[in-house]
């Protein structure tokens, strides 16, 4: 068994066909943990005896005949997943020693589908950053270079997957906390529609933009993972009704005649000559395989970002009122400068006499901005973009200037404002550094997404690229 | 210069769902262990989230029909955002500006707005071991709560108190709350203040009133004061105080400059509510008869006096009660009238008797006749012969010994005479013997 190259399937068919174990698999993730964490720093929390009783549980109902779709499979959750008995900390000195009561939904369904928690991933501080950078347990490198950041704030879990420390990690994307690592980690990060999946049990960075994703190794993986994690939850009131697709299915259906396209919004000033090249090569490369290319325009687009700094910081002022340090975890003097600028700012936004002017302005504009995805859509199946203007960037490059750091989520945070999906597929490299490319979709395309991703990754084949 | 006295009324009430406003907790919490109906949502903890309660919200718009007001059929829920260490989420969930139910109108009161929002937790201040502390009980957190808000119509401290036993009349008709402000499932604040004829631009707002009482006393005191105010050709200040029952005189406890920004927005964890009419309607068609139209229909259909239909239908149980005894009576051609008269004048305890033995009871007091004349001539006589020396001790001017005798009588006639009846024949008796 080469764990660089198992994925979740390939690793299930592995269990069943009694090639190894899970308690082999389990220690096989251990050991790559123990050899290359020192050096990256993605975990803040290794579950070392809990997976191995787990994987010796999940090894007896295996040898019993059981069929879950995870039975023994060892995944890692992003430290902002509420896991029962474990501590969760969200990678804030504020929740240092908190241990919850509850799991969150996404936690129990994926146990109950027989996954095995190897780990809680280390990540930016309450999810606030682009590089994992803010993590209050220390930055977290990037596998493909250890100077430059893995991307954020989805760090951790994009780094265990991608370094071959765990076969898939779940993500949180409130402005591109998964699509961003998962291009700069050369691997497949999937934020799902808002409502897709319940946020029930899951740290609240900006709750009308978080939706819970994931990042694997390939695109079958985050189908079938999405296949468990997704449906209605009585504990959250924000989840749709609407059926679970049968993602995994229908992957291999044709993509030839699909329209696709192009918001020439997103390839403008800013966009890293590099990067803008590549993601024509993948434009390029879908076009081979029939798919139909148009430039469309998304006109509100130059006004994302900034809508975006004014809801995101407003919601995460009310929801991290909540860590008072009266109940449970320390005191508020513990809040980094992250927390604290986001916290001022929407605090700042929703005070009378300033309200009109920021807060209701910018839900005006998010309307049009939705407007803009619904009425292109009419046009178009689906869009491909970057997923970021730069390449993965040098530690400590953009934390000096906050304004910097936040330009990095300019072609993500439109998707969490229209609450449409979004995937980021590995496209290349530049320079041993890897990218991704960004497919959106409308409201529930989450088939559609995979379809196309699928199609291209099989061609392509980026993901087999390990870092040295 | 004459003064008119502008007052309004806040009113928040408990509402009786079986469990809380966000979570699956009961809610029906009063006289429990501290922190026993509890969980994440209530508790506030990490990654919980608020699920609406839809009985709640079906018996706030049952209140705002009843209260005359416009159901919005597009709704929502806001944050309300400010640290206490009562509010586990630094934010209450409430409905800042488009709340379910507005613009109605009761007892001639304009209704601003009925709205939906969740409890506190409860703060004791005690001594512990010595040491001063303050202890959190989250039973209460997240209990629905409904808020009424009035128009500063009314214009004295008797409107008031008159406006506030209707409405809770009504409130109990309706079954969403037993408002008991002893159990704090029902609290009240007062705005007032006193101007020309225009709304004054300040307002004065009495806090922590705990009976109609209080309601009353504290409107009297503030409108003196005011008027003692304005007299040396000042203006009251803008702020909040409090009633002290004991000096009788009202504090002041916080004045404007300290006054809070909530910095609402709309609550991301809920999405917006909308009714359509057939769902409004359907919650109108569940409001059970309320006290004024049980009222008239008690004069109208059982002919009684608009002050017994009154009495009778203060609350449901004694209204039923009536109902059900009104009933049966007719049967034995008892007329309903004359059951309401002895409700009423006998202040029937209606929890203690069961309206088959109070009819059964009216209809032997109306066989009585069979004892007047000889049958009863004959035991009172036995029961003077046989206590002869009560009826001396009677003679010598102590009267109240003749309530012995009638107990003899009623007890021989087997209760089949009234009191009155077995009284009057021994006084005659005695008085010729």
């Amino acid at each position: 068994m080469n764990i660089n190259e198992l994925t979740i399937i390939k690793a299930r068919e592995g269990l069943e066909k009694k090639e190894f174990s899970s308690m082999e698999l389990t220690k096989a993730f251990l050991k790559e943990i123990k050899e290359k964490d020192s050096k990256l720093n993605a975990f803040i929390t290794v579950c070392e005896k809990e997976a191995l009783l787990e994987a010796q549980k999940g090894d007896k109902l295996i040898k019993e005949g059981v069929k879950k779709p995870l039975l023994g499979i060892p995944i890692v959750f992003k430290d902002n997943f509420l896991t029962k008995g474990i501590r969760t900390t969200a990678a804030s000195k504020v929740l240092d020693d908190y241990i919850p009561v509850y799991n969150a939904t996404v936690v129990k369904r994926l146990k109950e589908a027989g996954a095995i928690i190897l780990g809680k991933a280390n990540m930016d501080a309450w999810a606030h950053g682009s590089s994992g950078e803010t993590s209050d347990f220390g930055v977290t490198k990037n596998p493909y270079d250890n100077s430059r950041v893995p991307g954020g704030s989805s760090s951790g879990p994009a780094v265990a997957v991608s370094s071959g420390m765990a076969l898939a990690a779940t993500g949180t994307d409130t402005g591109g906390s998964v699509r961003l690592p998962g291009s700069f980690c050369n691997v497949v990060g999937l934020k799902p529609t808002y409502g897709r999946v319940s946020r029930y049990g899951i740290i609240a960075m900006a709750s009308s933009l978080d939706s819970i994703g994931h990042l694997t190794k390939t695109v079958a993986d985050s189908a079938l993972f999405l296949s468990i994690t997704a449906g209605q939850d009585r504990f959250d009131a924000t989840t749709s009704p609407n059926p679970v697709g049968d993602y995994q299915n229908n992957l291999q259906k044709g993509i030839k005649g699909l329209k696709i396209g192009i918001p020439k919004e997103y390839f403008q000033e800013g966009l890293d000559k590099d990067v803008k090249n590549k993601v024509q090569e993948a434009i390029n490369e879908f076009e081979k395989m029939g798919v139909k290319i148009e430039e469309v325009s998304l006109p509100h687009t130059k006004y994302a970002l900034a809508v975006y700094y004014i809801i995101q910081p407003a919601e995460v002022s009310s929801n991290l009122a909540r860590y008072d340090g009266i109940r449970y975890g320390s005191g508020r003097e513990m809040f980094a400068d992250e927390a604290k600028r986001r916290i001022m700012l929407g605090t700042f936004t929703l005070s009378s006499g300033y309200w009109e002017a920021y807060y209701l302005k910018a839900m005006k504009v998010r309307a049009l901005i939705k407007k803009d995805f619904d009425k292109v859509f009419e046009k178009v199946d689906a869009l491909f973009t970057p997923v970021s203007p730069t390449l993965p960037f040098k530690i400590g490059e953009k934390t000096a200037d906050p304004l910097k750091m936040y330009l990095s989520d300019i072609y993500t945070v439109t998707a969490n404002l229209a609450g449409i999906p979004g995937i980021s597929v590995p496209a290349g490299f530049v320079n041993n550094l890897p990218l991704g490319l960004q497919i959106l979709g409308p409201h529930f395309s989450e088939d559609l997404l995979f379809r196309l991703a699928y199609h291209y990754e099989q061609k392509t084949e980026f993901y087999k690229k390990k870092a040295v | 210069m004459k003064l008119k006295t502008y007052i309004g009324l806040e009113i928040h009430i408990e509402l009786e769902t079986n469990s809380k406003m966000f979570c699956r907790c009961s809610a029906d919490y009063f006289g429990s262990k501290p922190n026993t109906h509890v969980c994440p949502v209530c508790l506030g903890l990490p990654g919980a989230l608020p699920v609406p309660n839809k009985k709640a919200i079906e018996l706030t718009i049952m209140v705002g029909q009843a209260l005359n007001c416009q159901v919005n059929s597009f709704s929502k829920f806001d944050r309300k955002n400010y640290f206490y260490p009562d509010l586990p989420k630094g934010y209450q969930i409430s409905q800042y500006d488009i709340p379910f139910c507005e613009n109605g109108e009761f007892m001639d009161i304009g209704i601003t707005r009925a709205h939906l929002e969740e409890d506190t937790a409860k703060l004791t201040h005690t001594n512990l071991e010595d040491k001063e502390v303050s202890l959190i009980d989250f039973n209460r957190s997240g209990v629905p709560l409904l808020e009424i808000v009035t128009e500063p119509d009314i214009k004295t401290s008797k409107q008031a108190k008159e406006f506030l036993k209707k409405l809770t009349q009504t409130i109990r008709y309706l079954g969403v709350s037993d408002c008991d402000m002893e159990k704090g499932s029902m609290r009240l604040e007062v705005n007032i203040s006193l101007g020309g004829d225009k709304l004054p631009d300040y307002k004065v707002e009495l806090k922590n009133l705990n009976s109609f009482r209080f309601v009353e006393k504290s409107i009297e005191y503030e409108t003196k004061r005011h008027l003692e105010i304005f007299k040396d050709g000042k203006k009251p200040i803008q702020e909040t105080r409090g009633w002290d029952e004991k000096k009788q005189r009202s504090f002041s406890q916080r004045t404007k400059e300290e006054a809070q920004d909530y910095r609402y927005f709309p609550e991301p964890d809920i999405p917006p509510i909308r009714l359509d009419k057939k769902e409004i309607e359907k919650i109108k068609n569940s409001i059970p008869e309320l006290p004024e139209q049980k009222k008239d229909r008690f004069m109208e259909y059982y002919g009684l006096s608009e002050y017994n239909a009154l009495l009778l239908t203060e609350n449901i149980k004694k209204a039923d009660f009536f109902e059900q005894v009104a009933d049966l009576g007719s049967k034995e051609k008892i007329e309903a009238k004359k059951i309401a008269n002895i409700l009423i004048n006998r202040k029937v305890n209606i929890s203690k008797i069961s309206p088959k033995e109070f009819i059964k009871d009216i209809s032997n007091e109306n066989k009585k006749p069979q004892f007047t004349g000889d049958g009863l001539d004959k035991i009172a006589k036995i029961v003077l012969q046989n206590n002869q020396e009560v009826v001396e001790e009677i003679k010598k001017g102590k009267e109240t010994a003749i309530e012995f005798l009638v107990g003899q009588v009623m007890k021989e006639t087997k209760g089949q005479v009234s009191p009155n009846q077995a009284r009057e024949i021994l006084r005659e008796k005695i008085k010729s013997s």
